[in-house]
C-alpha cells in the first residue's frame, strides 16, 4: 500500500538477530532491513539468510518491512533482491540512486524475483535513496522512473561529503538539496523522507530538525536508534486545535457537497475542495499517533 | 509431598517438622516463642572489649566444628570480612561449618575453597551469585543450602530455625564497647540494616571494624549491650565497590518503555494517590520507573509519603525534589545515598526485620502500595523464579522478593519477555522463588497482563494505552519467537531448598544433569 504513514524508517543491522527479531516493539512505521552498509563484508550472506527468515517467519504486526539492498556496483544485489523478493518483504530501498537506469535495473529484477517465488507481480515497492549531488539533480527523473516507485530519501552523510559541505544544526547545507528532492517527489506523487539524525544523545535537535523538515512537507524521517522514534512522532503529531479544524473542514465540506455549495467558511477562514487533501493528511496522521478514533 | 503449588517436597526435606508451602497467609496468627541467645554476662568490667586479631575473637567465641556463623552483605562487592574470617577459620581447621549469610556471591568466593574442603558443610543465604552460585548448583556443598528471602531469614533466626553462634560483623565505625554503625570511616556503607537481628540473636557477637572511634558511636545500629569482641584490622572493604553494583540508570529504550508501561500502570489504580508508599528493585527497568513517575504525580499534585527498601540516588533525588516525604533504608546502594543517610533528617535505617519479617507485629512491607520487581522466569500462573537460572544454575535472589510482593497492594514484575534466546514468559518456572498469587501485574516490552485475581486492576488498566494482553498470550509470543525451551533435566539430589517467607517449603532446586 503505497499511501499510507510513514513517519520514521528504522534501520536495522540484518547481521544482528537480536535487534530484527522483534524492532516492531518500538512501533516505527516502517523498519529498513539493512544488508548494505550496517553488515560487515565478510557476514553479507549470513545477514541475507537472516533477512529472508525474519521476512518469512516473524510477524512484524502491521509494520512496514523494507530491504536496503546492497549497491547496484557490488555483485550482491541481485542475490539481495531475489532473498527479500522471496521472503515477502513490502518495498526494496535502492542506495546511492542516480538515475532511471538504476531504478529500472532493480524494478526487472523484482519482477523476475516475483514471478520466480510467486509473489504477486508489482506488489513490491521500490524507494530510492539519494546521495549525491548528480541524484538530486535527477530527482525528477528517478521519482518517475516507474510505478513502483513509493518514495525518496535523502542521505545526508555521502550528499554533504561529495558536496564539500558541513552538516550544521541549521541544515543551511542541506536546503536545497531537500527542496528539490521535495519537489519532484510531489510533483511525481510519491512520498518523502529525510535523512537520519546520528547523533544519538542531542534529542533537542532531533526534535528541531524534525519540526523543520515536517513544516517543510516531508513525510518523514530515517531513523538508527529506536528512542528517536517517539520524538520524531511526537512532531508529525496534529495539535488539538489542528485536529479540530481538520475535523470542521471535512464535516463542513461534507455537508456543503450535498447542499452545492462550493466555498464555505470554517471556524472563522474561507476553504474549498482544496483543503479537504490537508485536513485527511492531519487526520490520518492523528489516527497513528492514536489521538484520533473517528471515521472522517 | 506436593505442595500448593504442585511442586514436589522430597520426604527427606520435610524430616524435622518442616512444612509444604500452603499459601502466602497459610502462617496467619501463627503463635511462636523466640530463640534466645546464650549470654556470657559481663558484670565484672574489663574496660574495652577489642582483641588483637580475629584470630584471638574466633578462639574467645569458642567456635566449634558444627556451629553455625553468619555474615551480612552491607559491604556488597567490597566486603573484606568474609574471607578474612573464613581464611583465619580455615587456617584454624575448624570444620562442618553452618554459614548463615545475608547473601553471598563474588566477595565471599573464599566460601568455594572451604565447601570443597568441608569447612563449610551448610549454607543459608538471601542471595546466591558467582562461583558460590557455581559450587552449590554442582552439590559441591554437603547438605542442601537454604534460600530466604530478607524477611524470611530473620523469622528464621527469630524462630530458632537457625540458631547463629558467632556473628561476625563488619562495621564502618565502632567504639571500643562495640557500639558499630554503617556510617563514616573508611569504608562507609550507610546503614547495618541486616546485621541486627544477628546481633541480637547470636550467641557471641564480634564486630570487626576499620575505623575504632571515640566511646559512644552513637546512633548505633548495632548495640554494644549484645556485642562480646571487637576486632580493628586495615580494611574491612573496598570503598568503591561497596557504592556500586548491580545498580545503573538504563538508556535502553527497551527497558525504559518497559518502565513507562509499569508507571503508567502504577497512576492508573486507585492506589495511586496523595501519600502512597513505594518500592522498586534494582534492575535497570525497575530504577527506571521512579523517574516515569514524575509526570503522573505533577498531573494529580500528589506526593509519596515513603518509599523504602534499597535505596538508590534517583529515590533521593525524588525527595530532594519533594515527591517523596520519607526514605526507609535496609541498604544504601550509591555514595549518594550513603551521604543522604547520613545527612538528611528525612532518610531512615530499618533493621531487616522492620523491613520485612513476616512473623512480627507489622513489617514495613505491609504498608507497601506498591513495588516493582524482577524476574528470571514467570509462569503463566504468575509464579515467579529470581534465584535459578533457565540453565539451572543458583545465580539470583529473593532478597525482598518475596516479602514486598506478599505485602504490598500491587506487586508488578517488569521484565523482558525474551532475554537472549529464553523466553521468560513459560508454561512452567524451573524453580518458584514467589508465588503467583504475590503479584498483580507482569510488564513485559510485548504487553501487560494482569492476574485474573485481580479483575479491578485490569479495569483501571483498560482506561490507559499499555498494550493489554493475557499471559498466555505472551507466553505463546514468547514460544513463537524464540520456540519452546526443552526442559532441564536434573539429578535427585536436592541442592537448594528455597524456603518461603513464613517457613514453608515452596519449592527444592536439584543438581542440573549438564553439570555432571
Amino acid at each position: 500500500m503505497k499511501n499510507r504513514v510513514r513517519r520514521t524508517m528504522i534501520f536495522l543491522n540484518c547481521q544482528r538477530a537480536a535487534l530484527i527479531k522483534d524492532a516492531y516493539i518500538y512501533k516505527p512505521d516502517c523498519v529498513i532491513l539493512d544488508l548494505e552498509d550496517a553488515v560487515a563484508h565478510s557476514e553479507k550472506d549470513s545477514a541475507r539468510v537472516s533477512l529472508y527468515n525474519t521476512l518469512k517467519y516473524h510477524d512484524y504486526r502491521g509494520v512496514e518491512r523494507w530491504v536496503r539492498i546492497n549497491g547496484l556496483d557490488t555483485n550482491l544485489y541481485k542475490e539481495d533482491i531475489r532473498a527479500a523478493v522471496a521472503g515477502g518483504c513490502d518495498g526494496i530501498r535502492i542506495p546511492k540512486t542516480e538515475k532511471k537506469a538504476d531504478v529500472t535495473l532493480v524494478a526487472d529484477l523484482v519482477s523476475a524475483a516475483e514471478k520466480e517465488f510467486g509473489r504477486e507481480e508489482g506488489s513490491t515497492m521500490l524507494m530510492a535513496a539519494l546521495e549525491s549531488p548528480l541524484a538530486v539533480i535527477n530527482a525528477y527523473e528517478i521519482a518517475t522512473s516507474s510505478p513502483r516507485m513509493m518514495g525518496m530519501a535523502l542521505s545526508a552523510g555521502d550528499f554533504c561529503s561529495s558536496m564539500h559541505a558541513v552538516r550544521t544544526p541549521e541544515g543551511t547545507e542541506m536546503f536545497t538539496a531537500r527542496q528539490q528532492m521535495l519537489i519532484a517527489c510531489r510533483a511525481a506523487g510519491i512520498m518523502c523522507f529525510d535523512t537520519v539524525f546520528t547523533d544519538l544523545d542531542d534529542t533537542e535537535s532531533l526534535i528541531k530538525e524534525t519540526e523543520l523538515i515536517m513544516k517543510m512537507g516531508f513525510d518523514g524521517k530515517s531513523v538508527i536508534s529506536p528512542k528517536q522514534i517517539a520524538l520524531i512522532h511526537k512532531v508529525f503529531t496534529p495539535t488539538e486545535k489542528e485536529l479540530n479544524h481538520a475535523i470542521h473542514v471535512l464535516e463542513a465540506v461534507k455537508e456543503s457537497a450535498a447542499s452545492g455549495v462550493g466555498v464555505l467558511v470554517v471556524d472563522g477562514k474561507m476553504v474549498d475542495v482544496a483543503w479537504v487533501e490537508g485536513a485527511k493528511r492531519v487526520l490520518k496522521l492523528a489516527r497513528a499517533a492514536g489521538i484520533y478514533k473517528g471515521d472522517l | 509431598m506436593k505442595n500448593a503449588l504442585g511442586r514436589e517436597i522430597p520426604d527427606e526435606i520435610l524430616a524435622g517438622g518442616k512444612e509444604v508451602f500452603q499459601g502466602q497467609h497459610h502462617r496467619d496468627g501463627y503463635q511462636y516463642t523466640k530463640d534466645a541467645p546464650r549470654i556470657r554476662a559481663n558484670v565484672k568490667p574489663k574496660g574495652d572489649k577489642v582483641l588483637p586479631s580475629i584470630r584471638d575473637a574466633i578462639i574467645a567465641s569458642g567456635l566449634k566444628d558444627g556451629m553455625t556463623i553468619s555474615f551480612h552483605h552491607h559491604f556488597r562487592d567490597g566486603d573484606f570480612v568474609c574471607n578474612m574470617v573464613m581464611d583465619e577459620i580455615h587456617r584454624m581447621g575448624i570444620k562442618d561449618l553452618n554459614v548463615c549469610a545475608s547473601s553471598v556471591g563474588k566477595a565471599q568466593n573464599s566460601l568455594v575453597s572451604c565447601i570443597e574442603d568441608g569447612t563449610v558443610t551448610g549454607l543459608s543465604t538471601s542471595v546466591i551469585r558467582d562461583e558460590i552460585g557455581e559450587a552449590v548448583s554442582k552439590g559441591r556443598l554437603k547438605n542442601p543450602a537454604y534460600i530466604r528471602s530478607h524477611g524470611g531469614r530473620v523469622r528464621a533466626i527469630e524462630t530458632g530455625d537457625v540458631h547463629i553462634n558467632v556473628a561476625f560483623i563488619g562495621a564502618s565505625t565502632s567504639d571500643a564497647y562495640g557500639n558499630a554503625s554503617g556510617k563514616g570511616g573508611k569504608s562507609d556503607c550507610g546503614v547495618l540494616s541486616y546485621a541486627t537481628p544477628d546481633s541480637e540473636y547470636a550467641d557471641y557477637v564480634v564486630i570487626i571494624t576499620d575505623t575504632l572511634v571515640r566511646t559512644p558511636n552513637f546512633p548505633a545500629s548495632i548495640l554494644g549491650t549484645n556485642v562480646d569482641a571487637v576486632v580493628v584490622v586495615d580494611k574491612v572493604g573496598e570503598q568503591s565497590k561497596i557504592a556500586t553494583g548491580i545498580l545503573r540508570l538504563t538508556q535502553d529504550t527497551r527497558e525504559l518503555m518497559i518502565a513507562e508501561y509499569a508507571a503508567k500502570c502504577m497512576a492508573a489504580t486507585e492506589y495511586f494517590k496523595d501519600g502512597f508508599t513505594f518500592q522498586t528493585g534494582g534492575g535497570g527497568t525497575s530504577l527506571a520507573v521512579t523517574r516515569f513517575l514524575r509526570p503522573f504525580m505533577d498531573a494529580k499534585g500528589i506526593k509519596m509519603d515513603w518509599a523504602m527498601g534499597g535505596i538508590t540516588a534517583p529515590m533521593v533525588e525524588l525527595m530532594h525534589e519533594g515527591y517523596i516525604r520519607k526514605l526507609i533504608n535496609d541498604q544504601a546502594f550509591d555514595v549518594t545515598t550513603v551521604k543522604s543517610v547520613h545527612t538528611d533528617p528525612n532518610h531512615f535505617e530499618i533493621t531487616a526485620g522492620q523491613y520485612a519479617n513476616p512473623f512480627n507485629k507489622g513489617a514495613f512491607v505491609n504498608q507497601l502500595d506498591f513495588v516493582i520487581l524482577g524476574a528470571l522466569e514467570i509462569d503463566v500462573d504468575f509464579n515467579v523464579n529470581v534465584v535459578q537460572g533457565s540453565d539451572g544454575l543458583l545465580q539470583g535472589a529473593p532478597g525482598g522478593h518475596v516479602d514486598t510482593s506478599a505485602g504490598s497492594k500491587c506487586a508488578i514484575i517488569v521484565t523482558p519477555l525474551i532475554r537472549s534466546r529464553i523466553p521468560i514468559v513459560r508454561d512452567r518456572v524451573t524453580s518458584v522463588t514467589t508465588p503467583g498469587e504475590s503479584i498483580d501485574i507482569l510488564v513485559t516490552d510485548y504487553g501487560v497482563a494482569v492476574n485474573p485475581k485481580r479483575p479491578d486492576l485490569l479495569e483501571a488498566l483498560k482506561k490507559t494505552d499499555v498494550p493489554l494482553c493475557t499471559i498466555e498470550e505472551l507466553r505463546d509470543t514468547a514460544y513463537k519467537i524464540v520456540g519452546k525451551p526443552k526442559e532441564l533435566e536434573f539429578d535427585d539430589k536436592v541442592v537448594a531448598v528455597i524456603e518461603y517467607r513464613d517457613g514453608t517449603i515452596i519449592d527444592v532446586c536439584r543438581k542440573p544433569k549438564h553439570l555432571n
